[in-house]
């Protein structure tokens, strides 16, 4: 986002409460999670809404990795996982006997910490998701294979070697695959855990200018632990402590008048 | 010693060097006006002199924010302390080209008897101090009440100002010899208005760094 000062530029509005307009993709209602005994997810209350980078920061253990997989149910393949409370995405409730995790997660994506690639071509990690959806067709899966690679703006770089393993690629050209691994599905959101966090300065900006990009016509939820980048790519921040949100407003305020001192003390670097 | 009570030091460091800076543009003030009671011409060529170590000190305080900035990419109540130092180590060294300024009228003015006796010049210049102490008080205390009653001296400045200026009009008439040393005594007179609107701004960036939002004191 670049800002250009004005003379009717006021930081109070970009500070204002905007949601009012914006659909709500996930409304998350008094979730809980529990690992066993131990409780990692206590009451969380947190709409994110459409077309929005949404980053949820916070130290180690405080449960913004739980959250995350929770909003793909990656979670549940966790037997002592137990759940109470309610995650509505686009109108209904992911936990319900009758909603399909794979149904989920044909909308909803996911980009991991370290890139993970499938040891084949950079043709083959994408049409992957496509082929299991049947598609079976050679020019409609080119076309997503395109698409995918520039929407992810990797195309340019390994058009002219499709065939070659994906495992030949940089650190951060493996990240942007998995990203148009994720977008071959066309899904409604993608969910990033720590995507930059293996890479270096360079190919962290190409990501970060990516999700920039991408927010047009997907939903991004992003963990991470830099600071720095969830003020520079984020629309809003959800700040979590001890597994509760401690605060969730536009990244704007966070980083400049946070409401909640714990926050303040957090983004300031005096604990963590 | 961890890297976040490093930064702690590091924001001590400038507000302690705004302080230094303030209590040097304090004397350039208090000695610009004794130079200008007792006419005398050393003590005006002083404030020349000894305005190049303030100039200095807030070329040295950028240096230091911006290093601080690089170094700690602060946000929120930090980020503010950093910006807050700038714009009031700025409004400082403004102050102190107004002890400059009247320094030089002195000088041009100084060889001859006062039209009158600088009764609500001395006045002015004696709520400019007392506004100063107030405002640093209230940046290095960040107290929000002392700010605000920063604003209501300038208000009495701001009067003295019309006074000083209409005594000085009245007095041109039969005074043609003394044009030049009138019309000196009413830069003065502005410098010392313009004083109060820089003090005005200290107390503003105080407020800016305890609340976060922008309040205007003298409109």
């Amino acid at each position: 986002m670049t800002i250009t000062i004005n003379r009717e530029f006021k930081l109070e509005d970009l500070m204002l409460d905007n949601s009012k307009n914006k659909d709500v993709v996930y409304d998350t209602k008094n979730l809980n999670l529990w690992y066993g005994e131990d409780q990692a997810l206590k009451n969380i209350n947190l709409k994110i809404y459409e077309n929005e980078v949404t980053a949820i920061i916070g130290p180690s253990g405080c449960g913004k990795s739980t959250y995350l997989k929770t909003l793909n149910r990656m979670n549940e393949l966790i037997p002592s996982v137990k759940t109470s409370g309610e995650i509505v995405y686009r109108g209904r409730n992911i936990f319900d006997k009758s909603y399909k995790a794979e149904e989920l997660r044909t909308q909803v994506g996911m980009v991991f910490q370290k890139p993970n690639p499938f040891p084949k071509s950079i043709y083959e990690n994408i049409v992957y998701g496509p082929k299991i959806h049947g598609i079976k067709d050679k020019k409609i899966l080119d076309e997503i294979v395109e698409k995918s690679l520039r929407g992810a703006a990797l195309w340019d770089e390994v058009k002219d070697r499709l065939k070659e393993n994906a495992y030949g690629l940089s650190g951060g050209q493996q990240q942007r695959l998995c990203i148009a691994r994720c977008l071959a599905i066309e899904p409604d959101v993608i969910l990033m855990d720590e995507p930059t966090s293996a890479l270096d300065p360079i190919s962290t900006l190409k990501i970060e200018e990516l999700m920039q990009s991408l927010k047009k016509d997907f939903t991004i939820i992003i963990v991470t632990h830099n600071m720095q980048q969830a003020a520079r790519i984020s629309d809003r921040t959800a700040f979590f402590l001890s597994g509760e949100v401690i605060e969730y407003n536009s990244t704007d305020k966070i980083f400049s008048t946070p409401e909640n001192k714990k926050t303040e003390d957090y983004i300031s670097g005096r604990f963590g | 010693m961890t890297i976040r009570e490093k930064f702690d030091v590091d924001l001590h460091s400038l507000q302690d060097a705004v302080i230094e800076l303030y209590n040097k543009t304090e004397i350039a003030l208090t000695k610009s006006f004794e130079a200008l009671n007792t006419r005398n011409i050393d003590l005006a060529l002083q404030i020349f002199e000894e305005d190049r170590p303030i100039d200095r000190l807030e070329e040295e305080i950028n240096d230091f924010a911006i290093m601080v900035i690089t170094r700690q990419q602060p946000v929120a109540t930090d980020l503010r302390r950093v910006i807050v130092s700038i714009k009031i180590a700025s409004d400082l060294e403004r102050l102190a080209d107004y002890a400059v300024n009247i320094a030089k009228a002195t000088i041009k003015i100084a060889n001859e008897d006062y039209v009158k006796p600088l009764i609500h010049l001395n006045e002015m210049h004696k709520n400019v101090l007392e506004m100063l102490t107030l405002a640093i008080e209230s940046y290095r205390e960040e107290d929000v009440a002392k700010a605000k009653k920063v604003a209501e001296l300038d208000d009495r400045i701001d009067e003295l100002y019309g006074i000083v200026i209409k005594d000085l009009l009245s007095l041109t008439p039969d005074n043609s010899d003394k044009l030049t040393q009138i019309s000196q005594l009413s830069f003065v007179a502005r410098y010392l208005e313009r004083a109060g609107d820089h003090i005005t701004n200290i107390a503003e960036s105080t407020l800016y760094l305890v609340k976060g939002r922008h309040y205007i004191l003298n409109d």
